[in-house]
């Protein structure tokens, strides 16, 4: 079936018709800019990182959380070795692979140097790239948008989720595709009748009338690119909702657009006061999905994991010794999550301060030993290929350091 | 809309308006009751043009700014009392729905997050007054200057306590004082437990003094409240301070709190001044010696602030972009900076130097502001006429357009401006807000289902937007008509705009005006 009688066949089935497209999102087509991408997944509430990548090697740790530490590697329910120090949570089993492949790293002791244990404030912070700085406008990935070299489409940057997340806001336009099933759930303009009558009426090329084009084509070609995805949703019923799907959408778009150069999606449910679980439990059946669904996503990318670099990310982490009520609470330093090319994996990066009552940031905390900006700023350097003043455009204030991540990204 | 009570002095500030109303030669008397009813209110529902040209503009004006004469309809009144939180205190506010309430069941996450929705009820249900009044009063300009104000005075319903406590801050905060002195809005927020929270300085406490425990322990100086109260509220950025006032004022206002045993007794109110946490020290603010004596300092320190002439000039400033144009003309600016520190801070007396010069009727800016996303969606579902009973749909997509009521993250609250605004995602969501009203597909009539907890980001418009793929052949029931429209909005279409609209089809035509370049400003 060519790409046009499948257009028909869609639209007969769904009451959708796509326009042709003035690229080429079905064929490989050149990519914009160098082609390299940038996911970032933000795990809102603060996931306890000493469960992701789980200290066994340190007495401390065991001795902090009678309750909910993952045990060494080799018992019932241990955590997955990964270096003979740190272990793997094993409900995120399915990302051990990319680890052993050498695709997947982390940077522990990672966070903000701000020492807020606000949710708010942190995620804030986060997403401004400006710890301690409440009053920056604009979000650090809508800067790097301005930045990024080669020319800009209406899907340049993509956000998974209904409202448009501090991260991205700003001057540059970003393309959104709501969550979970309504995300390709036909809207007015998608009818032909009715993007016919607006297209004549913003037909003209001031503001308002270019940035009308933009946002059809933008949608245009989103829809084309799961164009596949809908037809399948449509015939085999409803999926289990999740990240899992999320993560197939998003590498499906990362896969048939080359103009994407950007996309964010955040995930919440991490703030486990209570009942925190361990090998199994709240936090596990939350990592579970997580871990595959950036599995999915990898291996959705197919070749494009080679150009594609994906950041996790917390605003904070949660206190080294567990409360009253089978929980953590808001703590400091946490683990960022490095996954894709160029990545030099199959390494716990960063310095670890360890977990002895002397090393504990304000005598309960893991310590932030590499500030997270440091985590981007190689990112956008090594990955993105931007120069020094770009990546202080986009990271003001940016510190100097960051020799713990020697190696992490290769050129 | 009544004129008959207008007084003396009002018809002597008439004489001051004529003046800059025969600026306004370039428009028509019915663009200038446009251009009034865009600006100091939601935009037209049917018949206001007529009636405001019947008026007259100026008479119109004086009418907006004095709210206190003109009564909320009973109706509107009756809608009002209907939502039970509203009323609430923000000590009640703590107990029923609260640490208070939530205390007894926390080991238990499902029965802790039973009580989390229930409290989503209060913001739910300020905006739906928020939205209502925006509707329907005819004292359009209060609730214009209340966005304005809330603005200006953020507080972020998505933070801790401010879930509780946002409501009852644009109640007891912000309204009553919108055209009031600058100083009594200033001194009404500084109080209110919902900006001590938002802003930390509940938690600011002279140095070396530890207060407190566990997550609420505070130790030390915040300087968050003082930064934002020069920085946004008062002086603006360039206005002159340093970082060492910062400090001088963070230490002015150590003690300013709530007290949370007090509040939880219901019997406080929710200002506390703890003299524990205070900074008795001497400061040096803004140059000049303060001796450390207590609440009186901070009191001192708002006086200072509010008759600041960069004060003066930073808030004639937004007054002048919010209502005139994204670069405000700075002559104005200058003239409305003079008469607020000739009056003292009285807001009626700047805005009636705003609504009478020349720069507010110049025809270049009449027409020529992008709407926020609440300025787009109250003026659609005014121009259309469409009565509301479920407001879930309306709350869903402003929260899809990036502007959820009470859902600023940032102090500096949402902006008003173009470049803040109009994006290609804005405009396909707003085209497709308007089909789906224009069409009668929003489930506005329906009483939301009390069980459906999904609160005010809900995803409503497409669930409302499953139904088209009918087609657009047929009116729907509740179908909004186009020539009806056309005649409350006036003639404000160009000709290639009502030549597009001609050419569609009939079922599409409403959409199209509600959708077209024309009504995305103001």
């Amino acid at each position: 079936m060519d790409r046009r009688t499948f257009c028909k066949t869609l639209a007969g089935a769904t009451g959708i018709t796509l326009a042709p497209l003035r690229r080429s999102g079905w064929a490989a087509s050149a990519p914009s800019g160098n082609g390299k991408r940038l996911v970032v997944v933000m795990l809102r509430g603060a996931v306890d990182g000493l469960s992701v990548v789980v200290p066994y090697g340190d007495p401390s740790y065991y001795r902090a959380r009678t309750a909910i530490a993952i045990a060494p590697p080799g018992n019932a329910g241990g955590a997955l070795d990964l270096d003979g120090h740190f272990g793997l949570h094993p409900a995120l089993a399915p990302l051990l692979p990319l680890w052993q492949q050498g695709t997947l790293a982390f940077v522990h002791a990672s966070g903000s140097p701000d020492a807020t244990r606000s949710h708010f404030d942190a995620q804030d912070y986060m997403e401004s790239g400006t710890p301690g700085r409440k009053s920056t406008p604009d979000g650090w990935m809508n800067r790097l948008i301005g930045v990024l070299p080669g020319p800009h489409a209406p899907t340049t940057a993509v956000s998974l989720g209904a409202v448009l997340p501090r991260v991205l806001s700003g001057p540059n336009a970003v393309a959104n595709l709501p969550a979970g099933p309504s995300a390709v759930r036909p809207a007015a303009l998608d009818r032909p009748e009715v993007s016919a009558a607006f297209d004549r009426l913003y037909a003209g090329d001031d503001r308002i009338a270019t940035a009308y084009q933009e946002g059809r084509s933008a949608r245009r070609e989103m829809l084309s690119d799961l164009a596949e995805e809908m037809q399948a949703a449509d015939n085999g019923g409803a999926a289990p909702a999740g990240f899992p799907q999320e993560a197939g959408r998003l590498a499906t778009l990362v896969r048939r657009d080359a103009n994407l150069r950007l996309a964010f999606v955040s995930l919440g449910g991490w703030d486990t006061h209570v009942n925190q679980g361990g090998a199994q439990g709240q936090l596990a059946n939350h990592l579970r999905p997580l871990g595959e669904g950036l599995a999915g996503l990898a291996q959705g990318l197919g070749p494009e994991l080679a150009n594609t670099l994906i950041v996790v990310m917390s605003e904070f982490g949660r206190t080294v010794r567990q409360n009253g009520n089978g929980g953590t609470d808001h703590g400091h330093g946490n683990a960022m999550w490095v996954l894709g090319g160029g990545v030099a994996g199959r390494r716990i990066y960063g310095e670890w301060p360890g977990l002895a009552d002397a090393s504990l940031y304000q005598g309960r905390d893991l310590a932030v030993t590499t500030d997270f900006r440091l985590v981007l700023a190689r990112a956008l350097e090594r990955h993105l290929r931007l120069t020094d003043t770009q990546v202080q455009a986009v990271l003001p204030g940016l510190p100097a350091g960051g020799q713990a991540l020697s190696g992490l990204l290769t050129a | 809309m009544n004129a008959r009570r207008l007084g003396t002095p009002a018809l002597c500030a008439l004489a001051l308006l004529a003046a800059g109303i025969a600026h306004a030669a370039a428009l028509t008397p019915e663009q200038q009751a446009l251009h009034v009813l865009n600006r100091l209110g939601y935009g037209p529902r049917p018949g206001d043009v007529a009636a405001v040209v019947a008026m007259g503009v100026g008479r119109y004006i004086e009418q907006q700014l004095a709210p206190e004469r003109t009564p909320e309809p009973e109706q509107l009144r009756q809608r009002l009392a209907a939502l039970d939180t509203l009323p609430m205190s923000a000590a009640a506010l703590f107990d029923q729905y609260g640490p208070p309430a939530v205390r007894p069941v926390k080991d238990d996450p499902e029965a802790r997050k039973a009580v989390e929705r229930r409290a989503r009820i209060i913001t739910e249900q300020a905006g739906e007054a928020r939205f209502l009044r925006a509707l329907e009063s005819p004292r359009q300009l209060e609730e214009v200057m209340v966005d304005f104000w809330f603005n200006h005075f953020n507080v972020y319903a998505g933070k801790g306590l401010d879930r509780i406590w946002s409501g009852n801050y644009e109640r007891e905060a912000i309204r009553p004082y919108v055209l009031g002195r600058f100083r009594d809005l200033l001194g009404a927020t500084a109080k209110h437990p919902a900006m001590l929270f938002y802003l930390d300085n509940w938690r600011s406490t002279a140095p070396g003094i530890v207060i407190g425990r566990g997550n609420n322990k505070a130790e030390g100086l915040n300087e968050n409240y003082a930064r934002e109260l020069m920085e946004l509220h008062t002086l603006g950025v360039d206005g002159g301070y340093t970082q060492a006032d910062v400090v001088a004022l963070a230490r002015i206002l150590t003690g300013w709190g709530f007290n949370r045993q007090l509040l939880a007794r219901g019997t406080a109110t929710p200002f506390y001044f703890d003299a524990q946490r205070h900074d008795f020290g001497d400061k040096v603010f803004l140059g000049r010696a303060v001796s450390g004596r207590g609440i009186a300092e901070g009191e001192w320190a708002l006086d200072v602030l509010a008759a600041h002439p960069a004060t003066a000039r930073h808030v004639s400033f937004q007054l002048a972009q919010y209502f005139v144009a994204d670069n405000p003309p700075l002559g104005l600016v200058d003239r409305m900076a003079r008469r607020f520190l000739d009056t003292q801070g009285d807001m009626r007396e700047v805005l009636r130097t705003l609504f009478s010069s020349p720069e507010f009727w110049d025809a270049a800016n009449a027409g020529a502001k992008f709407k926020t996303p609440y300025h787009y969606v109250l003026s659609t579902l005014r121009a259309a006429d469409v009565p509301v009973a479920n407001f879930r749909p309306v709350f869903g997509v402003l929260a899809q357009l990036g502007m959820p009521l009470y859902g600023c993250p940032t102090p500096d609250g949402y902006k008003n401006t173009e470049a803040a605004w109009l994006n290609p995602d804005a405009m396909t969501r707003r085209i497709n807000f308007a089909t789906a009203v224009a069409s009668g597909r929003l489930p506005l009539d329906r009483v939301p289902d009390p069980s459906d907890d999904r609160g005010m980001g809900g995803a409503p418009l497409q669930r409302a937007a499953e139904v088209p793929g009918r087609g657009s052949g047929s009116a729907a029931p509740g179908a909004v008509d186009p020539e009806l429209l056309r005649r409350t909005l006036g003639n404000q279409f160009s000709a290639k705009t009502l030549d597009a609209i001609a050419s569609a089809p009939p079922a599409l035509r409403a959409a199209m005006i509600l959708g077209s370049p024309e009504f995305m400003r103001f």
